[in-house]
């Protein structure tokens, strides 16, 4: 897919309108521009059909830093542009790209950035634990911050209104009436049918950028894997792989195939826990009890393998922790043998059940233009016709060596989303096995190398729910100076505000389950 | 409909008991039903035959709930020993929090103890909920569940497995008398 390098293109399209800056910084394409031409750059990227991919800002000394990642065939390219600290405003992305809306709003509200004509610049991860004027990614900021004994709930949020007869609001959350995170979701609705859903999230908000600064290495990567709980091995890998390329540590080929195990069985386990869970939402318990049984087995076997029946802590900078034996890789072969035949049944099953095509087909439809202009990723965006993902179209090791076949449906309802789960773990079931046959003997791991300071490193991989991006920057001493990890949900969340419209109430759940954002990775 | 009967039929009962063999974790089929027997004499004596727990994830990763699933999975079918899980505070006997407590959730973990009728038992799940774990304390966080309110027993683990968690309920039940 990347055959076609299309940044010598785009560069010469900008003429002398844009001034580009082309740092050398290894492993990254960086273009820097002035402040001023901010958005002017967003107007013509979309116009080329660049995927904006992931906003943030950094503080270095008296300047303010702030990135922009793009991404077209393949080939990402990170924008920056410095501001200074006295009168931090740059013109807004989120014009141009509704997918920058909520973490340009982020960026305000950690560092005081203003992001003049931002369509919606509401307050979105601040609630009531810092005042209106403080920010806690800026420097001076304490970590400890200056809390009240009891932080109080964020009651005054302005939220959307509808006025009409028989129009009326559901607020639901933050707590949740299952087994669930929490967040906010307000309904418009009329009758049964949802006019507007607004979501208010950020309750789960803890810091996590603020706290990784200051860390080594093995401690940011356990901070990594509990980003989201569900993605470990996925940010995990992220993060790490950002933190080698900027102290130029390469693992060894074995520890790149045994990460590649790790992902691909957290693929598994995470998809067939949310099939069973989709299924349930519409009173089909036959399949949550099939898979949920399922599951239980996989996540088994990780305990017997790997020590952990979520793979946290697996991936360490510079490779991996734990080795596989040729008994582990026969017990892991056998398994998915067997999983592969009791799959078949189950699926069967589920495809020639007549309730589930009433509930699953064409409820929270996502029409391809929506999902790009929200620049939705992983399964979400593939069900609507998105053909994206990084195991194909940017691989890394070890995905550079094998083929990864992308499912990919363009119906956009849950159904969809359904079918591309389960193709993706037929492909995963594939490539744990060729990775298992390319196992070479030697090192798992690389000794670390301690970066320069101010080096920095871009991991991007396609995690579960999607592309992850992870940005890291080092100080002197081998601590983390910045911390900004992208999962997924943050794009994804913005695209179930629009796939619920027009379907009822009561079907909410399920609209949610088939795209099941994480909170704490959208949060931070 | 005859797939979906052959699947279950073909599927068998693989809830662990002590003769359950295939599928097991080594050597813990006996642990887990003798945990079970235990838990369902104490929920038996104090709680009438059945214990309802309202669980409150309060600023988790998310790994902890993943675990709380896997208790009502076919395996083990925590609601045979009369432990069910309910939508609402005021339905519960016991709290069972996950995660350090953000500050966006402190409010409405507090909110939610109040709207749990006496008595009461909160369980913190979790190395987050018991110490604050990887994040502790900070502008964003309360750190451990007993800063904000009081905590009966805590079930440590990163996340706590399923086992881990029945056997800490039972914990709670002995504290209880």
């Amino acid at each position: 897919m990347s055959t076609s390098k299309w940044t010598a293109d785009f560069l010469s399209r900008l003429g002398t309108e844009i001034t580009v800056a082309q740092i050398d910084v290894p492993s990254i394409t960086l273009w820097q521009i002035e402040s001023h031409a901010w958005q002017r750059f967003a107007e013509l990227a979309v116009q080329q059909n660049l995927r904006w991919a992931a906003g943030w800002a950094e503080q270095v000394q008296s300047l303010f830093l702030i990135n922009a990642c793009f991404e077209k065939q393949g080939e990402y390219v990170l924008l920056r542009t410095l501001l200074d600290d006295s009168n931090p405003e740059l013109p807004s992305q989120a014009t141009v790209y509704p997918a920058a809306n909520r973490s340009e709003r982020h960026t305000q509200d950690m560092f005081g950035i203003k992001f003049i004509g931002h369509p919606d610049n509401r307050r979105w991860t601040r609630h009531q634990a810092w005042t209106e004027n403080s920010y806690p990614l800026r420097k001076d900021f304490p970590v400890k911050g200056t809390p009240v004994g009891i932080t109080a709930p964020d009651i005054h949020y302005p939220f959307i209104k509808s006025h009409g007869a028989g129009t009326y609001e559901i607020p639901v959350g933050p707590v949740h009436a299952g087994i669930i995170e929490p967040g906010h979701f307000r309904f418009q609705a009329v009758g049964e049918l949802i006019l507007n859903l607004e979501e208010r999230l950020g309750y789960v908000h803890k810091g996590i950028e603020k706290i990784a600064e200051g860390r080594t290495p093995e401690s940011l990567a356990r901070l990594a894997g509990r980003v989201s709980g569900d993605t470990t091995v996925g940010h995990c890998w992220a993060a790490c792989m950002a933190m080698e390329q900027a102290a130029g540590v390469e693992i060894p080929p074995r520890a790149a195939l045994i990460r590649g195990i790790l992902a691909e069985r957290e693929r598994v386990a995470n998809h067939m826990g949310d099939i069973g869970a989709i299924c349930n939402d519409v009173a089909f318990v036959f399949a949550q009890m099939q898979f949920t049984r399922l599951r239980e087995l996989w996540l088994r076997t990780n305990a017997t393998v790997f020590g952990h029946r979520l793979l946290m802590d697996q991936i360490v900078p510079g490779g991996v922790v734990c080795d596989l034996s040729d008994a582990s890789c026969s017990l892991i072969k056998k398994e998915i043998a067997e999983l592969r035949t009791e799959l078949a049944e189950v699926i069967l099953a589920l495809d020639l059940n007549t309730s589930l095509e009433d509930r699953l087909y064409t409820a929270g439809f996502l029409s391809e233009q929506t999902a790009a202009a929200f620049g939705t990723l992983g399964y979400v965006g593939r069900a609507s016709g998105q053909d994206f993902d990084v195991r194909r179209d940017a691989p890394y090791a070890p995905y550079d060596r094998v083929m990864v076949k992308v499912a990919l449906e363009n119906q956009g309802d849950i159904a969809s989303r359904v079918w591309v789960r389960y193709k993706e773990i037929r492909t995963a079931l594939r490539l744990i096995g060729e990775f298992i046959d390319r196992l070479v003997d030697g090192d798992i791991r690389t000794e670390w190398q301690m970066p320069a300071a101010g080096s920095e490193g871009l991991g991007i991989v396609e995690g579960w729910r999607g592309e992850i991006i992870s940005h890291i920057r080092f100080d002197a001493d081998n601590k983390i100076a910045r911390f900004y990890p992208r999962d997924p949900s943050q794009l994804n969340w913005a695209a179930l505000e629009k796939l619920v419209l027009n379907n009822i109430v009561p079907d909410f759940p399920v609209c949610n389950k088939s795209l099941n954002g994480s909170y704490s990775g959208n949060d931070l | 409909m005859l797939r979906i009967f052959k699947k279950i039929l073909t599927t068998g009962v693989v809830t662990e008991r002590f003769s359950m063999r295939s599928h097991a974790e080594r050597g813990n089929e006996d642990e887990l039903e003798q945990l079970g027997i235990q838990i369902k004499r104490h929920i038996d004596k104090q709680f009438s035959g059945s214990i309802a727990i309202r669980q409150v994830d309060a600023g988790s990763c998310n790994g902890c709930e993943l675990e709380i699933h896997a208790l009502n999975n076919p395996f083990y079918d925590i609601e045979r020993f009369g432990v069910h899980f309910v939508a609402s505070p005021r339905h519960a006997d016991v709290l069972l929090v996950t995660g350090p407590v953000s500050r966006h959730m402190q409010t409405a973990l507090l909110r939610t103890y109040e709207a749990t009728p006496n008595p009461k038992w909160v369980v913190a799940a979790g190395d987050c909920a018991a110490c604050g774990g990887e994040f502790g304390v900070s502008y964003a966080s309360c750190g451990a569940v007993s800063n904000v309110i009081p905590v009966d027993a805590v079930i440590p683990g990163c996340p706590p497995t399923p086992l881990a968690l029945m056997k800490g309920l039972l914990g709670l039940m002995g504290v209880k008398k």
